[in-house]
Formats: C-alpha cells, sequence, structure tokens
C-alpha cells in the first residue's frame, strides 16, 4: 500500500520547553490514523508540524510525497484540513464560507451537494455564527471534503458535541473511509478511536508512549477495555510508580 | 483569477454588512462637505481669487476615504484575519498570500473610489463646483494617493502581530493624517510652522497636488511628490508581501 504521511524523526521545542521529540510514523492509504494524548502531550504541535503551519526544528515530513513547507500551493489542492482552533469570518453565511473555500481549489466538489450529504441543506443562509455545535462540526467537514482530498486531517472534531452527535460524525467518517479516503484524526475519545482508527500512536509529553493497532494497544497494557489500556499507556501516574 | 473574483464578491459583502466602512469611507466625507457647504457654500477661497472655498477641499475631501480605508479598514481586517486564525485556515489551502492581499486592497479601493463618486457630484450639484484644472491630473493624483495610502495600511496589516498592535500602529498613522495634512483641517488655515511639519506626511503631498491640479494653479516641484509617494508604494507593497505572517 502506498504511503500518505510519512514522518521522520519530528523534534519541536518552544524555547527550552520540548513539545515533540523524535517523532516518526507513517499512515498507508485508505486507512485511518488516530493521535492520541493528554492536553499538552504534543498532538496539535505535531500535526501542525505535518501541515507546514508551524516549523519543526529538525525532522523530515511529506504528504502525498511533497514538502507541505516548499510544495504548499500545489499539496493542499489535495488534502483537507479541520484545525481545532477553526475560525471563519464574523458576519459570514454558510453558502459564502462553502464558496470561498471551493473558488481556492482546481477540482472542487459540488459543497451542496456535501451539505445535504451532512443534513445541511436548511441551513446554508444562515449565519455560520448562528449553528449549533453539531452543525458546525458537520460545516468544517464539508470545508475539509471540499476539495475532492486524498487525505484528510480533523483535530479533535468532536470535542464538545453530544453523544447523538458525535454519534452522526462517526458514521460520516466510516462513510469516508469506506470511500478508500486517508484520515489522520487527533481524539480523546476511546470509543470513537476504537470504532475507526487502524491505527493509533499515543504521545506523552512529545515522545511516542505507543503506536500500533488498538488490539496491541489492549494485549501491552495488559487490561480488557481499550479505554482502560489507554489511561494505563498514556498516564503518566503509571510512570511515577 | 476566479477565485480572485469570488474571495472579492464575498469579503466585499462581509465589509458592507460590517458597515463601519461605509459610515467612515462614504458616509462621513459627504457629511464634512455637506457642512463645508452650508458654512462656506459657493463663496471665494479668498478675496480675488477665482475658485471658491469648496473647489480648494475637494481634494482634501476625497482623501477622507482614503484614509479610513487605508488606515483604519485595511489592516485592521488583515491583522483581525490572522487573529482569529482565518489566515491559518488559508494557508492550508492552495491560496498565494498575494491574492489574498490584493483582494482586500481592491475593497478600500472600491470605498475610495464610491466616496471619489457621490462627493464630486453632490459639491457640483448643490454647490456649484467646477474644475478649474485636469481631470486626467487630478485622478492621477488621487489615484498616486490612494495606492500610496492603502500600501502603508497593507505593510501595517500584513506584518502586525495581532489587531492590538495594528490598530495601536493604524491610530498613530491615521488620526494625525486625518486631522493635520489637510484632509478635515484646511491646510490653509494653519499657522506657518504646522504648515511645514505636516508637509512631511505623504498625505499632505498628495493633498497638494490634487488641489492643485482641480483649481488648475501652478505647482512647483511636481516630481518630488509624485516621487515620495511611488517610493512609499513600492516600499510598502514589497514589506507585505516579503514579510508577510499567515500566523
Amino acid at each position: 500500500m502506498e504511503t500518505i504521511i510519512q514522518v521522520r524523526g519530528l523534534t519541536k521545542a518552544y524555547g527550552q520547553l520540548p513539545a515533540v521529540d523524535h517523532v516518526s510514523l507513517s499512515v498507508k492509504a485508505g486507512t485511518v490514523f488516530g493521535l492520541l494524548g493528554a492536553n499538552g502531550s504534543g498532538k496539535s504541535t505535531t500535526i501542525e508540524c505535518i501541515l507546514g503551519t508551524k516549523k519543526a526544528d529538525s525532522g523530515e515530513m511529506s504528504i502525498l510525497s511533497l514538502d507541505p513547507q516548499k510544495d504548499r500551493r500545489r499539496l493542499f489542492q489535495r488534502v483537507g484540513v479541520q484545525f481545532q482552533e477553526c475560525d471563519y469570518q464574523p458576519e459570514i453565511k454558510v453558502s459564502e464560507l462553502c464558496e470561498e473555500t471551493v473558488c481556492l481549489y482546481e477540482n472542487p466538489a459540488d459543497w451542496k451537494k456535501l451539505c445535504t450529504q451532512f443534513g445541511l441543506a436548511n441551513k446554508t443562509n444562515s449565519a455560520v455564527k448562528s449553528l449549533s455545535g453539531g452543525e458546525r462540526q458537520r460545516l468544517f467537514i464539508v470545508l475539509a471534503l471540499i476539495p475532492n482530498p486524498q487525505v484528510v486531517f480533523l483535530d479533535e472534531l468532536t470535542t464538545g458535541l453530544d453523544t447523538k452527535a458525535r454519534r452522526d460524525v462517526w458514521k460520516i467518517l466510516e462513510g469516508l473511509k469506506n470511500q478508500e479516503m486517508t484520515i489522520f484524526l487527533t481524539s480523546h475519545f476511546m470509543d470513537e478511536v476504537e470504532a475507526l482508527c487502524d491505527e493509533i500512536c499515543i504521545l506523552k509529553k512529545g515522545h511516542i508512549a505507543f503506536y500500533g493497532t488498538i488490539m496491541q494497544a489492549i494485549k501491552k497494557s495488559g487490561c480488557e477495555r481499550f479505554e482502560d489500556a489507554y489511561l494505563a499507556l498514556a498516564s503518566e501516574e503509571v510512570d511515577a510508580e | 483569477m476566479r477565485s480572485f473574483a469570488v474571495l472579492l464578491k464575498n469579503e466585499l459583502k462581509l465589509n458592507i454588512r460590517n458597515m463601519n466602512m461605509v459610515i467612515f469611507a462614504v458616509i462621513l466625507p459627504l457629511a464634512v462637505l455637506v457642512i463645508l457647504g452650508f458654512l462656506y457654500g459657493t463663496s471665494p477661497a479668498a478675496e480675488g481669487v477665482g475658485f471658491t472655498f469648496l473647489e480648494q477641499s475637494i481634494g482634501a475631501l476625497c482623501t477622507i476615504s482614503i484614509c479610513a480605508g487605508g488606515l483604519m479598514g485595511l489592516p485592521l481586517v488583515v491583522s483581525e484575519y490572522r487573529e482569529r486564525k482565518i489566515l491559518k485556515r488559508f494557508k492550508v489551502t492552495p491560496i498565494s498570500p498575494v491574492v489574498l492581499l490584493m483582494v482586500e486592497f481592491l475593497i478600500y479601493v472600491i470605498y475610495s473610489a464610491v466616496s471619489l463618486a457621490t462627493v464630486i457630484p453632490v459639491a457640483m450639484l448643490f454647490w456649484k463646483v467646477e474644475i478649474h484644472g485636469s481631470w486626467i491630473a487630478f485622478v492621477g493624483s488621487w489615484l498616486l494617493t490612494m495606492i500610496s495610502t492603502l500600501s502603508i495600511g497593507m505593510m501595517v496589516g500584513g506584518i502586525a502581530k495581532n489587531a492590538k498592535t495594528a490598530s495601536v500602529i493604524a491610530c498613530v498613522l491615521y488620526f494625525p493624517m486625518l486631522i493635520f495634512s489637510g484632509t478635515t483641517l484646511p491646510f490653509e488655515v494653519m499657522p506657518e510652522t504646522m504648515k511645514k511639519t505636516v508637509r512631511l506626511f505623504p498625505m499632505t503631498q498628495g493633498i497638494q497636488l490634487m488641489k492643485a491640479a482641480f483649481l488648475g494653479v501652478p505647482i512647483q516641484n511636481v516630481w518630488l511628490p509624485v516621487l515620495v509617494m511611488l517610493s512609499i508604494t513600492v516600499v510598502c507593497f514589497s514589506v507585505a508581501v516579503k514579510y508577510f505572517k499567515w500566523e
């Protein structure tokens, strides 16, 4: 299988404070990769270095064999991104935000179809700020899918959503997975990770604490449930004992 | 080109929805014109001169909007987009920063043009303002004033760290230029020492050029203000593009 995302020896420090330390990972085509870890473990820094919105101190990053810094404009024709702290122009409407995104790409998807598919068909004339949390997250998935991407990055997509909305988002992601799209996500919800991810990487203070499949994580930790396995592998208390 | 047109249409809509610029760049200059119109009417600028006070002020009135857009609107909108991480969202798309800056730039060109196209006809209609010089020279000096002032704003917006820094820089540039470069307070009524100081503002130069062109009075050293404004434009554009920050 083709490698879509390749990271070798990614290291980044903020001043004296190391945020990510020698992280290497690779994501194969058509798989869902989950980057996990507590708040401050370096997930967002890792994602941002991979995407080139932050500059790594050292290491090699490539997406679709392109350099995110040097080949930015070529690369992002084929990559969809949803950021955790995603924002939009204060007064913008759903239709305007979609049109504005569509016009940036050579080969965009039909945004009206996507909105219908994600249950936003009757919201296109509303202001983005008037949407509910779940609707907004679905809109951000629509935006990430507008480029007709080969790979999407979703940073804590379901944080702040209620159970029902979270389940809806899962279904959408499962659908994308069935269409062979490559997905790179971060999440704090282990049920979600268990349901969606083919491979996971658990970060602890910027180091890789675990890298493999869900089954391997459960086996390695000796726990029965994945959530316990995650806590055992990621938590610092276990370390201190 | 398609993305440029869609972005321009969209950003212009958002900008109008916000109303700030409609007030400061279109309505305010008209209001100042009306006040001056009622105060001075068709009376001559000074005894024995062949033009009215309003005719003498037209150039300055046309720069109120340039000032508002270039030194307030443009830097604030770009730095706000940076602070709200809207530019960061754009960074993970194929758009070029030059396109983004040009879209925002053009919006304020449009505001300035609308202001010009309302102030002059209203002045002509109600207070019999007439051009004594040449339209070409007047529009040319207006263009130069506008582009150089907007380029200052683009530079501030392109490199300011956040909206707060940009707004401080914008105020430092906006208010002195608005009040002292002859935009609202006529250059003629200033004391001699003050005139000497405010001559240093690029905007003062622009207004003097526009005034001379409108009134058809000869001006000494035409090339000096032209050169000053052109160099400001080139420097500011280059800095804005070269040191553009997404975040």
